[in-house]
């Protein structure tokens, strides 16, 4: 029974860091309140912004605290560090990091996504070429998926800042 | 103003806890530290006066690593610094657990703090009896930062505290300059040490500790974040020689 076709599931972290939730929505909700509430606290106690390899191992360890009982969302996190290195993870329900290498990928379409991404990736793209590869590798891979559709948003980080696309896709 | 010194957790009328007042007694009737700030590090040094010849002065453990880029000395109770170190270092591994990198020394520094606080405002315990130096390097280069029994903090660029703190502050504040290079100021944290030492001063009755923010390159060609440094005697006596 489809309930909502809007749901948001990635979050800002910092200016340059963002997570993406894939699961349970309840949990993708109460995850990203108790990490936005962690990483303002180090904000105030640093005084200075998370790294995005640093709220990874953030987000690894709450994750393993629920060890025996956990969260049901598999989180995906793409950032740029203080360099402006870009940084890219994914993680298991229990927090395992996988730091991958040159795309990650999460949720229902894992299988396919894995498949467009391997086709479609190429070294040293730049971020409007970037966003049509991510663009076309997600889009054929959503089709392809009963459980996967109703939409697709694409954020592309750059030094510079943040371009946010909507995509045009089957509303099923 | 009796009244007022047995039980710690009682204000004077004059504003002050009568017990804090008699720790930095303790510190101050302690063996004398040094800190100094240099441009690419910080140096921390103090020394070991022992009672007698007969004590194993290099079994002695004065300087400490908390972490690979903190380390730590004091003025006061030897005993007191040893449960401080303690709680240090499982601070450090818990943030370490946490965040997968070692605390910056300003937030090592609040945790410190406040557990020395804690101690200033519970039932039944004593402050501790030291003040301590913290010396390390984290994202904002070389960091030195003094904690007192109180609980409060200060962070210096040089820096005494124990018995001969007053005159050595004053001849750290003739010599420091903030471009000064890390082996420089190894060599003046230790004539700031020789001006207060009573006695002949040797390799075995100082301790030094440094940490660089210039980073090690290792065999292979990488490159390493420097850890936290005791110098050891024969370092030590290399340095005194160019001294004396």
């Amino acid at each position: 029974m489809t309930i909502d076709t809007d749901f948001e599931k990635v979050f800002p972290i910092t200016e340059r860091t963002y997570i993406g939730l894939a699961g349970l929505a309840t949990d993708v909700k109460t995850l990203h309140d108790r990490l936005r509430m962690r990483v303002n606290l180090y904000k105030h106690r640093e005084e200075r912004v998370i790294e995005p390899n640093t709220f990874a191992n953030l987000v690894s360890h709450m994750l393993y605290e629920h060890r025996f009982g956990s969260y049901f969302v598999q989180p995906v996190i793409a950032g740029l560090n203080k360099n402006d290195q870009p940084f890219i993870c994914s993680m298991d329900t229990i927090g395992c990091i996988d730091l991958g290498g040159n795309f990650i990928v999460s949720g229902t379409a894992a299988e396919n996504l894995y498949g467009t991404c391997e086709s479609l990736w190429e070294p040293d793209l730049e971020p409007e070429e970037l966003f049509e590869t991510i663009s076309q590798a997600l889009l054929n891979a959503v089709d392809r998926d009963a459980m996967s559709g109703w939409g697709a948003v694409v954020r592309i980080i750059t030094p510079s800042g943040i371009i946010t696309r909507d995509l045009k896709s089957r509303m099923d | 103003m009796d009244r007022y010194s047995f039980s710690l957790t009682t204000f004077a009328p004059n504003g002050k806890l009568l017990q804090i007042e008699h720790a930095l007694a303790a510190v101050g009737n302690g063996s004398t530290s040094v800190g100094i700030k240099a441009a690419n590090g910080v140096v921390i040094a103090t020394e070991k006066k022992t009672g007698s010849s007969l004590i194993d002065v290099s079994s002695l453990e004065h300087m400490v690593m908390i972490c690979d880029s903190i380390g730590m000395v004091y003025s006061g109770m030897g005993p007191d610094f040893r449960v401080l170190v303690s709680s240090a270092r499982k601070a450090a591994q818990k943030y370490r657990r946490m965040y997968m990198e070692d605390p910056p020394v300003r937030i090592l520094v609040k945790e410190l703090a406040s557990i020395m606080q804690e101690f200033t405002q519970s039932g039944g315990v004593r402050p501790f009896g030291v003040s301590l130096l913290i010396a390390g390097v984290d994202d904002r280069g070389p960091n030195l930062y003094q904690v007192d029994p109180s609980g409060s903090y200060f962070p210096w660029k040089a820096t005494a505290i124990g018995k001969n703190m007053v005159n050595s502050k004053t001849f750290l504040e003739k010599r420091f300059d903030s471009d000064i290079d890390l082996e420089d100021a190894v060599y003046t944290a230790i004539l700031t040490l020789k001006e207060g030492f009573e006695g002949q001063m040797t390799e075995q009755s100082i301790d030094v500790g440094v940490i660089s923010t210039i980073p090690t390159t290792q065999a292979d060609g990488e490159q390493k974040a420097s850890k936290f440094q005791r110098l050891t005697p024969a370092e030590i006596k290399d340095y005194l020689s160019n001294v004396a």
